[in-house]
C-alpha cells in the first residue's frame, strides 16, 4: 500500500468520523484493494455497512473499580442507538456478566431489551463460570452450533462468531478446539475471496500477552483458514483496552469494556481491574463503531466521557 | 489425569456447614463469610493476588481441601471436567481427595493461575 492510498483512506475515514461525531480513537484498516477507496470515495458510502461492538459489560461486578456497571452499560447502550451512521446491529464480544449468576443475566437482558437493535453475542469466560456451564447456552445458544459458534451474512459481509472460552489450551490460553476449526473451514469454503469477513470472539485471536492468558492457543489455525480473503477484521474483548495488530489483510482489534479498565499487558502484577479516580473512569470505558466497505473497515472507538 | 473425586463440592468455613460437610448443596458457591471456627481436618488453599497459596500441596488420601477466594475478583477451580463455579470474595469450595495421585488444576477465569495437589496413600 502506498502512502497516497493510505492518506486517501485516512481522509475518507476522517470524513466518516466527522459525519459520525463519535470522537475518540480512530484507525483505518485497509485490506484487499484500498485503491478503490482512493479513486471512488463518493461511491464508497453506497455499500457501506455500519454496525457496533460492545464488550465486557460485566453485569454483577461490584468493586471499587466501578460501583455502577449497570449505569455505565446503560450509557453505552443508549449511545449504540445514536451512532452515526446508524448501526445495523450490535456485536457483544463477551463477559456479559461477571460470574454467570441468573440475576446478572437477567439484569443484562433487561438492559439490552431497551435497545431496538439485534445483538449478536459470544460468551466470555465470565459467562461460562457456572459449574455446569449451561447458563449462557440456555439463554443465547438456541441458533448456534457446538459450544455456541455461528455465522451470518449481512450486506455482503460474512460475520463469524467464534467461542474460545470453554476449556483452555495446555498453556492456559483461550481455546477454539478442533470441532470449531473444522466447522469454520466448511463455513467459509463456499465464499469468494473478495467477501469481507468479520470475526468476533471474546479472547484475543492473536498473542496479546500469553502470560495473562490474553491469547488463543489454536488461533493460528483459524486465522490460517481466512488468509485467502482480501479483508478480514477480527474483533475481540476480554482485555478491556484498545489494541490493534495488522497481519497482511487480517486486522485485529480489541475493544474497551463498559465496566472497568484493565492494566496494559504486564503493567501490573496481575490483570485485575485497574482502579482509577472516579472522574477518569468514563474516559477508560466505551464502545465501538465499525463501517465495513467492500475493501476496508473503519474502526472508531468512542469513550463514555465523550457521549 | 486421574479424576478429582469430589465429595463435598462446596462448604463454608462455618460451624453450621462443618457439622454436616457432606450435606452442602452441590455446585453452589456459599456466600458465608470466613469464620474462625475452622474444621481441623480441612486444609485451606488461599486464592490471593491471582495465585493459589500454596500452589503445590501434599496431603494424605481422604483429606479435604478448601479453597477460599480472598480476591475481589472471582476465581474458580477447574481440574479436568470438575469445576467449582465462580467463587466471589469469601466464597469457598471443598474437595475431598480419596485416591492417591497428582491433581493439576487451574482457575477457570484466569487459567494462567495454576495449582497442584499431590495425594499420598
Amino acid at each position: 500500500m502506498t502512502d497516497e492510498h493510505r492518506g486517501a483512506s485516512r481522509r475518507e475515514a476522517l470524513r466518516c468520523m466527522t459525519a459520525g461525531a463519535a470522537g475518540g480513537v480512530l484507525w483505518v484498516m485497509s485490506g484487499g484493494v484500498p485503491v478503490a477507496l482512493a479513486k471512488t470515495p463518493g461511491h464508497a458510502h453506497a455499500k457501506a455497512l455500519a454496525f457496533a461492538q460492545i464488550s465486557d459489560t460485566h453485569f454483577g461486578f461490584n468493586a471499587p473499580a466501578n460501583m455502577d456497571v449497570t449505569g455505565t452499560a446503560h450509557k453505552a447502550i443508549v449511545a449504540l442507538s445514536a451512532l452515526k451512521p446508524s448501526a445495523a446491529f450490535v456485536l457483544h464480544t463477551g463477559d456479559l456478566t461477571h460470574n454467570s449468576k441468573p440475576e446478572q443475566f437477567d439484569a443484562a437482558a433487561m438492559a439490552f431489551s431497551a435497545l431496538k437493535l439485534d445483538v449478536h453475542y459470544v460468551p466470555g469466560e465470565h459467562d461460562v463460570a457456572d459449574a455446569e456451564q449451561t447458563a449462557f447456552k440456555t439463554r443465547y445458544g438456541a441458533k448456534t452450533k457446538g459450544d455456541g459458534w455461528y455465522s451470518f451474512d449481512h450486506s455482503g459481509v460474512h460475520f463469524i462468531a467464534l467461542v474460545n472460552v470453554y476449556g483452555f489450551s495446555k498453556d492456559g490460553l483461550g481455546n477454539l478446539g478442533a470441532a470449531q476449526i473444522a466447522w469454520l473451514k466448511d463455513d467459509v469454503a463456499h465464499l469468494s475471496s473478495s467477501t469481507p469477513i468479520v470475526v468476533f470472539a471474546h479472547v484475543p485471536l492473536w498473542a496479546v500477552y500469553p502470560q495473562w492468558g490474553w491469547a488463543t492457543g489454536d488461533s493460528a489455525e483459524a486465522i490460517g483458514l481466512l488468509r485467502r480473503f482480501g479483508s478480514v477484521t477480527v474483533l475481540n474483548g476480554h482485555i478491556h483496552q484498545v489494541l490493534q495488530k495488522v497481519e497482511g489483510d487480517v486486522s485485529f482489534y480489541s475493544a474497551l469494556s463498559t465496566a472497568y479498565p484493565q492494566p496494559a499487558p504486564g503493567a501490573a502484577p496481575n490483570p485485575g481491574p485497574k482502579l482509577l479516580p472516579a472522574a477518569e473512569l468514563p474516559a477508560a470505558l466505551g464502545l465501538r463503531s465499525v463501517v465495513v466497505k467492500p475493501h476496508a473497515a473503519l474502526i472508531a472507538d468512542s469513550h463514555l466521557s465523550e457521549i | 489425569m486421574p479424576k478429582m473425586l469430589l465429595i463435598a463440592t462446596v462448604a463454608a468455613i462455618s460451624a453450621a456447614i462443618a457439622a454436616v460437610p457432606l450435606a452442602a448443596p452441590k455446585n453452589v458457591a456459599s456466600t458465608a463469610k470466613p469464620a474462625a471456627a475452622k474444621p481441623a481436618a480441612e486444609t485451606i488453599v488461599a486464592i490471593k493476588d491471582f495465585a493459589f497459596a500454596p500452589p503445590i500441596l501434599t496431603v494424605k488420601a481422604g483429606a479435604t481441601l478448601v479453597w477460599r477466594n480472598d480476591d475481589d475478583e472471582p476465581h474458580s477451580i477447574v481440574s479436568g471436567d470438575q469445576r467449582s463455579g465462580a467463587l466471589d470474595k469469601g466464597d469457598t469450595y471443598a474437595s475431598t481427595f480419596a485416591t492417591p495421585g497428582t491433581f493439576d488444576y487451574r482457575c477457570g477465569l484466569h487459567p494462567f493461575m495454576k495449582g497442584k495437589v499431590v495425594v499420598t496413600p
